[in-house]
């Protein structure tokens, strides 16, 4: 039987880069990197490192055949530095030798001059410089500027957010192969198979058809191998190329975090307004996205803070302005939620601190302003299957959040030392990729003489159990068991030019490109099948669990003779689709139009418990509602769900990016940086599911499930200040995340 | 520094000559391809490469968790080591099919680590609890599930196992008939005793490096280690804790786990364990030791700031004469020690708690379990009708060195505890503690934390005489 992925999992047998048998005379690289934030490269000297027995070559800028670029959306950003550094963790060059322990050892003799310029870290210096990733985003709707007046309370502040550093516990890694005829093979780590063919092309020279790019699993990525696998790959691919050896190359987790992107911190500003009774009226807000020195995929992160600024909320009149501000860090990058969390984090906050003014509970201005049916987001995409509410009103009922919130009083009541916060977050996440032109997939599925099924789609398996969705969607549509069915690796020779597998959406896209894929081979089969049975129309035939019926009527035809007719007859048991998400679509110009197929909807309430003598805390319960459509796997998504919600609250509270006053970063290890243990995560997480909710768009009515529950984290912010202010009413708290124990403590005491 | 070095690997016999300072990780990956064991974090920290390691203890096997990054082969000697693949059988175990079950494993490449941990616990302790249980596994970082189905397969797999009658003495065969176990594991206890080479441990020799546990140096300069002159000491003649009287000795390599699972240390210090799960993973506490810990100097030492708390001294030898110092008085600044080029630490010797006496242990970190503490703090005190007759603080993260709080304690002798004196001694702490801006928080912070800690020393200590409505 062949095993699942799970299973190979818990037995160590599953294969992630570093472990893939590497053939005879494999050479090892490790990067070198800049030790300045900004300056010039006046000289490097490697006289020393070269020296050293087993070292191979030392390849810098000089030795890139093709162009030094591998900027995606903007072409900003090298692989080597040339003559500038931008940041601490700059990639230089690499050593490749015979092993990493050689690799690494002249790595650290390789010595490097540098003329230091003025460095920029805060985005909102960056932005009165002038220093701009692109020109400003504003997105409008509605007139805020005239509704002020309007408006019985106004309540103005700023929102810092901080960095997430990824820690997928699988580092970035590639192997180079290099092939007959100057074709180079990778193996890469990556989200995005074709970005890595198309930039190392560009940096080797030659065409994309001389790149094969394969991936069999990554170890967690969450965004961090989007657009940020690619160096690494490049780097291998460069070194095998020149030197006609296979390249390793895996980052140990001090490079890796010390070179690579994290999740945009974010320094805002809003402005909102709202009637006595807690509706709001306007909301006006500007997002300083600290991008770091390159663009990466800083432009479209921006874009989806401000597609969810208004969270799930509707508010008549809303101006945004985002803007990616240049700063001299390691390019900030894709991570969970995409900026939507940053963007939500805003408006959540803005209602905290208007309840706060107005003497109110947060969770009733939340309530009073959920999305309804056939108003329009902010952005002109028009509400439909809006579940705001539902989710909402099912989780008020379910756990009955009146008791929560009573409980909560009680104990504060009678315990002066800890308190209790509670709050609810409702989440809108849009899916689809927002350029709209990402929203393509396609299947390569054959199906073998023996009746065995092999698929290959763009979707890259990280985890998120994209490959287990694949393969219950094919044997859905073939009505087939399962273990008929292998899920093939991702690779460029077999499904091409394909978008990363990202923005939630690697299910939705890849499974529905399968399903065409699969029944074109069905249409087939039943032609096949009419003949066989003198049967003129095929509308009649169907297959169940792997028999033919013939009106609802078992036939003796099974599928593995079915198969085998067809071969015989010289029918073509391989099918290639691609599937496009329909009705989407977005004016980049007016900032308006559709660009979402559909909207994810749930609610989250948390619990959380503050020990005001120390400043610690406990997360004490996340109960959720969620609406899932028909999930393909419920264990699957109940685990997203459970692990976004450790995750966001992770972002909000313990991880936290921490640099020198020169940029270099302090926070640089698992021992400075610290990510969720099963302590710190939610005590208790409890998910229901929205029942019966339809949707067009997901392979048999599911929905995507990857990032929205991270947003869940958002409410354990809020429920620790909550907490606090039961300790301290009459504070005013800053609102800044994350919201470490010494900045509860401070704000407790200072 | 290249020697024999032997042991069992799974099922297999291992005998190699190997440069001693190899980590097992890089072994077991790169010279015998055993996949499973991950390198996450090459610190100790998230837990991807656990194994089990098992030395004979008088006849009989004890198996325990490290982490594999951080332990050298030197002390990896007429030990089982067992991977993932060696809890491997045909079929899945228990332990495995629960996981599958629950999805507590998404992408994967945390998950042998959390199956070896919890087979771990499994074969070393009699009665299954679930918070011991998760306590085992606590060093194991998983970024995927939000370790809420980890949790639920954990549940699963321990009521399982409670509703079938063991008993204890042969726990191994247990596990085996229930499928958590392959059956290599009944041949081992044998198989280790014909292993067994007496080696002899020299003297100092001029080694740069003397590893005890390793849990600390391996994280600082593997690469150095590997090009250096260093002696392994982790064996079995400093790993002792000797109460006479009322003098308890505990020996250098005695490693924290030792200690926290100690019926000495348990009876004079009833809340140990708390202690003890804010200091470090169980990998950790299995492998760090008391003289690590304390020659390490390192300003926030959980450990060091216990013994300091309590007056300890450190007994120091050069193979010929021992001399004793004052824990207090063996930091002379930022990681310099007193302590000369030939002496090594013997062992730590304090008088045990008199039962007037009252103890607590206070640490806050950034993460609050399984991180370096941003301060962490000690108080040993006797009183007299309220009036404070002996004290001793201790605190970390405050100064360069490990702190013994000498002014405070000073002004402390002899007065009553009141609030007012609480807060008439804060100044004195102020005064002698000099904390830095560092990762773990900002001077400013490690200042109020103190405050705030040592407050909590009298708010759990003294509920009777401090009301906390008062004092914060």
């Amino acid at each position: 039987m062949r095993k699942t992925d799970i299973e190979k999992h818990v037995r160590g047998e599953s294969q992630f880069i570093d472990d893939i048998n590497v053939p005879e005379g494999t050479l090892y690289a490790a990067a070198f990197d800049s030790k300045i934030a900004h300056g010039e490269i006046l000289n490097i000297n490697v006289d020393e490192a070269k020296s050293i027995f087993g070292v191979r070559a030392i390849l810098t800028s000089k030795d890139i055949p093709g162009i030094n670029q591998v900027g995606g959306i903007i072409p900003d950003e090298t692989l080597f530095a040339e003559g500038e550094v931008h940041f601490v963790g700059e990639p230089i060059g690499i050593v490749v030798a015979d092993s990493y322990d050689i690799a690494r050892k002249a790595v650290n003799k390789i010595k490097i001059d540098y003329e230091k310029l003025p460095a920029v870290f805060d985005p909102r210096e960056a932005f009165e410089k002038g220093e701009l990733i692109m020109p400003p985003r504003i997105f409008s709707f509605g007139n805020v500027d005239e509704i002020w007046d309007k408006c019985d309370i106004i309540v103005e502040g700023k929102v810092e957010t901080g960095g997430q550093e990824h820690i997928y516990l699988e580092t970035q890694g590639s192997v180079a192969i290099p092939e007959e005829g100057g074709k180079i093979k990778l193996i890469s780590a990556t989200q995005s198979p074709t970005t890595v063919q198309r930039t190392v092309a560009r940096i080797l020279g030659v065409e994309m058809n001389n790149i094969e790019v394969d991936v069999l699993r990554l170890g967690g990525a969450f965004g961090g191998k989007e657009d940020q696998a690619t160096h690494w790959a490049a780097m291998a691919a460069l070194a095998a190329h020149k030197l006609n050896k296979p390249v390793k190359l895996v980052l140990s987790r001090m490079d890796d975090i010390r070179m690579t992107g994290k999740r945009h911190p974010y320094s805002s500003d809003y402005k909102i307004g709202l009637t006595s009774e807690g509706k709001i009226l306007a909301f006006e807000a500007t997002y300083f996205q600290n991008a770091g020195a390159f663009a990466d995929l800083s432009p479209a992160i921006l874009d989806r803070t401000l597609f969810h600024a208004t969270n799930s909320y509707y508010i008549p009149n809303v101006k945004t302005t985002g803007i990616s501000c240049k700063t001299n860090l390691p390019p900030n990058t894709a991570f969970r939620g995409f900026g939507g969390p940053q963007g939500k984090f805003v408006i959540e906050a803005a209602i905290y601190k208007a309840a706060e003014k107005m003497g109110m509970d947060a969770s009733e201005i939340q309530r009073k302003n959920l999305l309804k049916d056939d108003k329009t987001f902010y952005y002109g995409q028009l509400v439909e299957n809006s579940y705001a509410e539902k989710c909402w009103t099912k989780a008020e009922e379910k756990y009955d959040l009146k008791k929560l919130k009573q409980e909560v009083e009680d104990f504060n009541r009678k315990n002066y030392q800890f308190k209790k916060g509670i709050a609810v977050m409702p989440i809108c996440f849009g899916i689809s990729f927002t350029n709209t032109f990402l929203n393509q997939a396609s299947a390569l599925v054959h199906v073998y003489t023996d009746g065995s099924i092999g698929v290959s789609t763009a979707a890259v398996e990280m985890g998120q159990g994209v490959n287990e969705k694949i393969k219950i969607v094919v044997s859905r549509t073939f009505s087939v068991s399962q273990e008929r069915i292998r899920i093939e690796t991702t690779n460029t020779t077999r499904v091409a030019n394909t978008s990363a597998t990202a923005a939630s959406s690697g299910a939705d896209l890849n499974g529905n490109a399968a399903i065409l894929a699969c029944k074109n081979i069905l249409d087939r089969l039943l032609k096949v099948a009419a003949e066989e049975l003198k049967v003129s129309d095929t509308s009649e035939l169907e297959i169940r669990n792997e028999v033919l019926y013939n009106q609802g009527i078992k036939t003796n035809l099974i599928w593995d003779e079915l198969i085998k007719l067809a071969y015989i007859k010289r029918i073509n048991l391989s099918s290639q689709a691609s599937y496009a998400t329909p009705n989407i679509n977005f004016d980049r110009e007016k900032n308006t139009g559709s660009p979402f197929a559909y909207h994810v909807y749930g609610t989250g309430i948390t619990t959380v418990t503050v020990d005001c003598l120390r400043g610690t805390y406990t997360i004490d319960s996340v109960k959720v509602v969620h609406d899932f459509g028909k999930s393909l796997n419920p264990v699957i998504d109940i685990g997203q769900v459970e692990g976004g919600i450790a995750q966001g609250i992770g972002w909000l509270t313990v991880e936290e990016v921490s640099h020198s006053d020169e940029g270099k970063l302090l926070s640089n290890s698992l021992s400075t940086y610290k990510i969720p243990d099963i302590y710190s995560a939610a005590k208790e997480v409890e998910v229901s599911f929205l029942e019966d909710t339809e949707n067009q768009y997901g392979p048999f009515n599911s929905k995507a499930i990857g990032e929205p529950p991270l947003m869940y984290g958002i409410s354990a912010y809020f429920a620790i200040l909550n907490a606090m202010k039961a300790f301290r009413p009459e504070k005013d708290f800053e609102i800044s995340a994350p919201l470490t124990p010494e900045k509860v403590l401070m704000n407790l005491y200072n | 520094m290249k020697e024999e070095i032997t042991f069992i690997l799974n099922n297999d016999f291992v005998s190699v000559n190997i440069d001693s300072a190899i980590v097992l990780l890089d072994f077991i990956r790169k010279q015998k391809h055993l996949t499973g064991t991950k390198e996450g974090c090459k610190e100790g920290d998230c837990g991807a490469c656990t194994v089990l390691i098992c030395n004979l203890q008088n006849g009989k096997l004890g198996y325990q968790t490290v982490n594999s990054c951080l332990l050298p082969l030197g002390n990896v000697n007429n030990t089982h080591i067992v991977t993932i693949e060696g809890l491997n059988s045909n079929n899945l175990s228990n332990i495995q099919t629960e996981f599958i079950k629950e999805g507590a494993s998404q992408c994967g490449f945390c998950t042998p680590g959390f199956i070896v941990s919890l087979s771990g616990y499994l074969i070393n302790n009699q009665v299954y609890d679930t918070d011991a249980a998760l306590n085992a596994i606590a060093g194991n970082i998983c970024r995927c599930t939000g370790y809420i189905s980890v949790k639920r397969a954990i549940n699963n797999v321990l009521n399982k196992l409670k509703s079938t009658n063991h008993n204890d003495s042969d726990r191994i065969s247990f596990l085996i008939e229930n499928g958590i176990l392959p059956d290599y594991f009944s041949t081992v206890a044998e198989r280790l005793i014909k292993l067994k080479t007496e080696k002899s441990y020299g003297q100092h020799n001029g080694a740069k490096y003397i590893i005890a546990g390793g849990t600390d140096l391996y994280v600082q300069k593997p690469d150095e280690l590997l090009e250096q002159e260093i002696i392994f000491i982790k064996n079995k003649k400093l790993s002792y804790i000797n109460v006479d009287g009322n003098i308890c000795s505990v020996g250098a390599t005695a490693t924290f786990e030792m200690i926290n699972n100690s019926k000495i240390f348990q009876n004079h210090f009833p809340r140990l364990k708390n202690y003890f799960d804010l200091i470090a993973s169980l990998p950790i506490r299995n492998s760090a030791t008391v003289g690590g810990n304390i020659i390490n100097a390192s300003p926030i030492g959980d450990l060091t700031i216990f013994f300091l708390a309590l007056n300890a001294s450190v007994v120091l030898s050069n193979g010929v004469k021992k001399r004793k110092i004052i824990l207090k008085d063996f930091y002379k600044g930022y990681k310099q020690l007193n302590i000369n080029n030939d002496e090594f630490l013997e062992f730590v010797e304090f008088q045990l708690p008199s039962r007037d006496s009252r103890f607590n242990f206070e640490k806050v970190s950034k993460r609050t379990h399984l991180d370096i503490a941003s301060v962490n703090s000690a108080m040993c005190i006797e009183t007299n009708n309220d009036i404070i007759s002996r004290i001793h603080i201790s605190a970390g993260g405050v100064a360069p060195i490990p702190l013994y709080l000498e002014n405070t304690s000073r002004f402390l002798l002899g007065k009553k505890i009141t609030k007012d004196t609480l807060f008439e001694s804060l100044p004195v702490i102020q005064s002698e503690i000099s904390p830095i801006n560092d990762i773990r928080g900002s001077a400013e912070y490690k200042r109020l934390l103190l405050n705030q800690l040592y407050k909590a020393h009298f708010i759990e200590l003294f509920p009777e005489l401090i009301n906390v409505e008062e004092l914060i």
